[in-house]
């Protein structure tokens, strides 16, 4: 599976996203500059963490009008995978490829850690290889990552099963302590969060790397099945 | 040649945790009669000769990119400038 791991001026966590999906999870992974217009060539799309455009404006709002978020958006609707992480997920939103919009933490401190995260949703293509209900020790680094929606929103994320990860207890302000959210349709997940700084051992633990093994096993069925 | 005021506040159902602080401040320093801080973005924009409706312009730039409506209100003034 050949994943696009895109790259914008300002992005950080592109090179851990690089090494979580090439040499932990073996799989092909190339960077992609954000003026690109062509995303035909890969399986996945992943929006790294960071700081794009210096969070100028709002985090996010710059980057969702970069050249590559049109392609990202037709691999949306062609039912690619599409994960972003931190800074991704804050795009995902400006874009409007997620609904809601991550404001600045409660406290207005940038926290850096470990979280425990709930699996609240493991029937995603992101999340298979988790448990329901499982927790995981997961790293989170950020200043803008606590998630407002309003009550339909909410309610309607509830409604169809689209919250994904919870904070175990309140981290940031988050709405219901939401950690990560995924599209209707199912293809596309922002998560503050960082998985792939969780996916060896060396590093302080691996309950990463079910997430990216989840979207390689969908993939490799789905593709065997329609072969 | 029009100079665009562009404010742009949290909505007032949104928390502003930076107005918080910063009144919890005001407090601390004894000025008991600051009832609420809200904390915004102010821009400045220029804009030049066209066709365009202004007040169409700005409505569109304001919800494409300047605001995010999901947490944010904007409102704008509109001053003629006169070119030398």
């Amino acid at each position: 599976m050949k994943f696009a791991v895109i790259v914008f001026p300002g992005s950080n966590c592109d090179l851990d996203m690089y090494h979580a999906i090439k040499d932990e999870l073996g799989e092909e992974a190339e960077y992609v500059w954000h003026d690109t217009h062509d995303l035909s060539g890969y399986d996945g799309i992943l929006l790294p963490g960071g700081f794009s455009y210096g969070d100028y404006l709002r985090a996010g709002a710059i980057a969702r009008f970069s050249g590559v978020m049109d392609e990202v958006r037709k691999a949306a609707e062609a039912g690619k995978p599409v994960l972003g992480i931190c800074n991704g997920f804050q795009i995902l939103t400006e874009a409007g490829l997620l609904p809601g919009m991550l404001m600045r933490n409660k406290n207005l401190k940038f926290t850096c850690g470990t979280v425990s995260l709930k699996v609240e949703n493991a029937h995603t293509l992101f999340t298979n290889e988790y448990k329901e209900g499982e927790e995981i020790r997961i790293p989170v680094a950020h200043g803008e990552g606590n998630y407002y929606c309003d009550d339909a929103t909410y309610q309607h994320l509830k409604d169809n099963n689209q919250i994904v990860f919870t904070y175990a207890e309140d981290f940031n302000g988050s709405r219901n302590n939401i950690a990560g959210i995924i599209n209707e349709r199912g293809n596309v997940l922002g998560m503050m969060p960082h998985p792939e700084r969780a996916v060896s051992d060396l590093i302080g633990g691996t309950d990463g790397l079910p997430l990216f093994r989840s979207i390689v096993k969908q993939w490799r069925e789905s593709h065997v099945s329609h072969a | 040649m029009k100079k665009v005021k562009v404010y742009v506040t949290l909505r007032e159902s949104v928390l502003d945790p930076q107005g918080s602080a910063v009144m919890g401040s005001l407090h601390k320093m004894g000025y008991d009669e600051v009832q609420d801080v809200r904390i915004g973005k102010y821009l400045e924009l220029v804009i030049g000769d066209s066709e365009r409706d202004v007040d169409a312009l700005v409505d569109e730039l304001c919800n494409r990119l300047l605001a995010n409506t999901v947490i944010e209100d904007y409102r704008y003034e509109i001053e003629e400038v006169v070119s030398q």
